[in-house]
């Protein structure tokens, strides 16, 4: 084993821990007065890392990947192309961040550090091929996301969503360490090749509890039902930069992660994890749709809205092939555009003094009084609905393609036709921002970081992102092929 | 590339959304001239488009097809029956630019930009030749069409939108899916070539029940209709008018188009439906119509039992009926689209459309009267107007299947009658007895302008039919000879006469004669 190349090969995750430290002692020295240059740098270095990111994915010398560490971690296209859209989300979710907390007290130092130790435990997790460094990367940024939720300490409701998240977080982590124990103890070996090879044929209860275990905690990471209650209740609480980048980054390390667990290291075992993520996919998609309608806070109803987009990816996890894998990987490039594109929607809902306001009522009417945002704000909603010609068409469009394409057709059928009670909420809030009488309660002017954000977001999944096509299909299909 | 040597069918769509883009930045007035002026031109290359179809040509013209997008192209081509409804479009949408002029006065500039917009959805939906084109245009109509009818609808448009979208959607979903499992049997999503592609009998069946799924919602059949009434009640005039005469119209294409020629052996099995719940609608929305208190809501009805009509002649399976289901389209979109116009008219003055609020309109609105009165006519079916021909040729290849069937939906024309003399009589007739009534003024020009060229459509296609069937004459061939081998047999056993013994010189060409 050449160190060099574990050396090389794990560069993107070597330059963001190395600039974290460096901006934490200029934190720690620097106070409040250095939160900006921190952002900057911070923004600088996961720029750094996206190239050597995009290099390992574009290089045709990269192309086969390779293992570093002795089989702990892997670089290959798959875990290259998670990380692209994992710093990309990370760059935003810095870039939104100042002015909100800014309005709501003061721009702390720590949030973009924060932030990179989260990004880097989220590259480890992608990368991860061993059941250690999974569980690193998974800690290193679910320790993170406890206190960048809880980053406002006088607010209540952000030091409630950081509890919240960290209790439910431990029990999650405790039963996918317990479910990694049972796994490690019946297959002899925590690599997942090993595990692979080992765990063959019928399964005894043993393993078998190991892997629901194993799968059960990476569903709360995911926030799939039935482990989804932290979701609603986090996101509403935590800053909304923070939610953003919840809903965002770790999101695509976590469906990332899972997938990898999935296909290599429980890739014999299809017919004990299919019938699990069918049904997953299928509850989230229903549940998040059903219990959306009633929300009147949209941090929320986007939590929600989440849990059910969690479940359309799924489903192309479901189908267990590469095509559905590549789907998968589409779906979320398109899912980051929607999600960011909304949340900075919602970061705009201020009134006159910059507080920020998130019931669905302060929306009423906005094409009258904001006409710029409320459009970007309706195509977001009609995008995440899965309505043509939009943008977030193509990603249930190719989900479901894979399920057909590998015969789960009442898979199919059901979830799409669960997708148009999930259409209803996604109306609703069109019909508050479109049909209703304007509440004007919402400040007339916007921020340029944030409209040139949200300008860019709503082009994406314009039907102009139909021309990305060409493009992004040959390079989520290579990122998929990685793994088979 | 096609006789023009230019993307015609690109240009009708570039423009209209290159239009409602400026639409949403300039002033109200600027928004009205520059959705007219586009209309119009978009109508003028509908012309053109028309004067320059090889009757007879090649069944695919102005063909064009660009692999944009990776797994679909942006693939257009039309034949006859796509070019006649692209013309219904570009013809219908002036009229309601024009219907719009005085009676949208708030966010002018989104209203149009969303009428423009609509309309490059209908030319994409008749003209897109990639399935997956068809289905992304097809389903992203529901878009504008929500604002359309939540933004500028009556007092209970949020229910009729909430309606409208929720109950498309539903029934368009499973189609998408049927759609995947096709393109994935055939190995391509090119239409033509989809439609010469044979698919096993048994898996027509649930394919055809998907997409029955979308366009018995989309046309709409007796019992899914409820969305419509609804939708045309709150809708403003316009969106009636384009709602009634082009987006129903999107269902019957796509009997046309998909279910029937791809699913020939599935269409066949599920006669029996189509001709049940269209002998339900014919009466039972006829009856319905007939107690309407609100003029719109009638129409609507009406609507239903008029598109119960094109879905018998399309499953009829033979030249006469399809020919006629197809002038049916065509005609109720000019049709009705002129009766929600009429409509439109007197709610503009009066702000009401109860029906009992009028009455005596002949006596103070003599060429309202006249225009409304041929209009009535040719949804009855009237000979010489364009009602008549389609609904004659319908019921004609109706009856060669199921002579019951054309009896149940020959009464419901009986009842069509009934409903619209009877509207007629109510709305136009008797004395002038309301105040506000006495002082509606008559049709203005700018409502002449909009009534008029549909009038006057309306009788050519009544009277010279042979224009609207020349184009659509091949197509029709080329689908009957397609579905040819699953075509039902008639319920008419007709038994071969003795002929006479002498002379034997007259022999051959009597029995020849009895057995027609």
């Amino acid at each position: 084993m050449d160190y060099r190349l574990s050396l090389i090969f794990t560069l993107p995750e070597i330059i963001l821990s190395v600039s974290g430290m460096i901006l934490l002692l200029i934190a720690a020295w620097g106070g409040l007065k250095s939160a900006r240059l921190i952002s900057i740098l911070a923004v600088v270095a996961l720029f750094g890392s996206s190239a050597y990111a995009l290099e390992f994915l574009t290089n045709p010398s990269f192309e086969f990947g390779g293992d570093a560490f002795y089989g702990l971690y892997r670089m290959d296209a798959f875990g290259s192309f998670a990380k692209l859209l994992i710093y990309l989300a990370a760059i935003v979710s810095l870039m939104i961040a100042p002015r909100f907390f800014k309005d709501s007290g003061s721009y702390r130092p720590e949030y973009p550090v924060l932030i990179l130790f989260a990004t880097v435990g989220m590259g480890m997790m992608v990368s991860a091929v061993d059941m250690m460094t999974l569980y690193i990367g998974l800690e290193l940024n679910s320790l993170s996301a406890y206190v960048l939720a809880s980053i406002i300490r006088n607010d209540v409701r952000s030091s409630e969503a950081g509890l919240k998240y960290f209790v439910l977080g431990s029990l999650a982590s405790g039963m996918l360490l317990f479910g990694i124990s049972l796994v490690y103890g019946f297959a002899g070996s925590t690599n997942f090749s090993v595990i692979a090879d080992t765990l063959r044929g019928q399964l005894s209860t043993g393993p078998l509890i190991g892997v629901v275990l194993v799968l059960a905690g990476l569903a709360f990471k995911i926030s799939a039902v039935p482990f989804h209650m932290w979701t609603p209740d986090v996101y509403e609480g935590a800053p909304t930069p923070v939610t953003a980048f919840f809903a965002s980054a770790p999101k695509v390390a976590a469906i990332a992660l899972t997938v990898r667990v999935i296909i290599d290291a429980f890739g014999g075992q299809t017919s004990t994890w299919q019938q699990i993520i069918v049904f997953v996919a299928l509850a989230s998609i229903v549940l998040g749709a059903v219990a959306a309608i009633g929300q009147q806070n949209i941090k929320r109803l986007l939590a929600y809205s989440s849990i059910n987009n969690v479940g359309f990816l799924l489903i192309g996890l479901a189908a267990g092939t590469p095509e559905g894998i590549s789907a998968m990987l589409f779906y979320l490039v398109i899912y980051l555009a929607m999600t960011l594109g909304s949340f900075i929607c919602v970061m705009e809902m201020r009134d006159a003094e910059g507080k920020p306001l998130e019931s669905l009522s302060s929306l009423a009417g906005l094409s009258q009084t904001r006409p710029g945002l409320a459009a970007a704000f309706a195509v977001f909603m009609f995008s995440l609905a899965g309505i043509p010609p939009l943008f977030g068409f193509w990603g249930k469009f190719l989900v479901f393609d894979a399920a057909v394409a590998a015969g789960m057709l009442p898979l199919a059928v059901i979830g799409i036709a669960a997708s148009v009670i999930g259409a209803f909420y996604y109306i609703k809030v069109v019909k508050i921002i479109y049909f209703d009488d304007p509440a004007d309660q919402i400040v007339k002017t916007g921020h340029k970081t944030e409209n040139g954000l949200i300008a860019l977001m709503a082009l994406a999944v314009s039907p102009l992102g139909y021309l990305t096509i060409p493009l992004l299909a040959p390079v989520t299909a290579t990122a998929a092929q990685a793994l088979f | 590339m096609n006789q023009l040597d230019f993307p015609i069918l690109s240009l009708m769509m570039g423009l209209p959304m290159l239009a409602a883009i400026i639409c949403l930045f300039v002033g109200a007035h600027a928004a009205r001239l520059l959705a007219l002026g586009t209309t119009l031109v978009l109508f003028a290359l509908g012309i053109v488009l028309w004067a320059n179809y090889e009757i007879g040509g090649p069944q695919w013209q102005y063909v064009e097809r660009v692999e944009l997008f990776g797994n679909f192209a942006w693939a257009l081509g039309i034949d006859g029956i796509s070019m006649m409804l692209i013309m219904l479009t570009v013809f219908l949408m002036p009229i309601c630019i024009g219907a719009s002029w005085e009676s949208i006065q708030k966010r002018v500039g989104e209203y149009m930009a969303a009428f423009l917009f609509m309309e490059v959805l209908m030319i994409g939906v008749f003209a897109a030749q990639d399935i997956f084109l068809f289905y992304i245009l097809f389903e992203a109509g529901l878009i504008p069409m929500y604002l359309i009818i939540g933004i500028w609808g009556g007092a209970n448009r949020i229910y009729a939108s909430y309606k409208f979208f929720l109950y498309t959607l539903l029934g368009s979903v499973v189609m998408l899916i049927a759609m995947l499992w096709m393109v994935q049997d055939a190995g391509t999503s090119d239409i033509p070539t989809l439609l010469n592609y044979d698919f096993a009998p048994e898996a027509q069946t649930w394919l055809w029940l998907a997409f029955f799924a979308s366009f018995a919602v989309k046309m709409p059949m007796w019992p899914v209709h409820t969305w419509l009434p609804d939708a045309h009640v709150q809708a403003p005039t316009a969106g009636s008018v384009i709602l009634a005469g082009v987006l129903l119209k999107m269902g019957g294409y796509g009997f046309l188009r998909f279910s029937i020629p791809m699913f020939p052996e599935a269409s066949e099995q599920f006669i029996w439906l189509i001709f049940g719940l269209s002998m339900v609608a014919v009466i039972y929305t006829s009856l319905v119509a007939l107690v309407q208190q609100d003029m719109k809501k009638l129409i609507a009805y009406s609507s239903v039992a008029h598109m119960a009509i094109v879905t018998v002649g399309l499953f009829a399976f033979n030249r006469q009926g399809i020919e006629g289901a197809i002038i049916v389209m065509l005609s109720h979109g000019l049709v009705s689209g002129a009766l929600f116009l009429c409509v439109g008219v007197i709610y503009d003055r009066l702000h009401t459309r109860e029906i009992d609020r009028y009455g005596g309109l002949s006596i103070n609105m003599p060429k309202y009267a006249v225009l409304f009165l041929l209009f009535t006519m040719a949804s009855i079916g009237l000979p010489g107007t364009s009602g008549f021909v389609g609904e004659f040729l319908s019921l004609i290849g109706l009856y060669k299947v199921n002579s019951w069937v054309t009896l149940v939906c020959t009464v419901g024309i009986i009842l069509g009658a009934g409903y619209m003399l009877y509207l007629y009589r109510r709305v136009a007739f008797g004395e002038l007895v309301h105040e506000d009534v006495k002082a509606m003024p008559d049709l203005s020009a700018r409502e002449m302008a909009l009534l008029a060229p549909i009038a006057a459509a309306v009788m050519w296609m009544g009277v010279y039919p042979e224009s609207f069937m020349a184009p659509i004459r091949d197509d029709v061939g080329t689908l009957v000879a397609r579905i040819d081998r699953a075509a039902p047999e008639g319920d008419a056993h007709l038994k071969m006469g003795q002929a006479k013994a002498a002379p034997a010189t007259h022999e051959t060409e009597a029995g020849h004669g009895e057995s027609h």
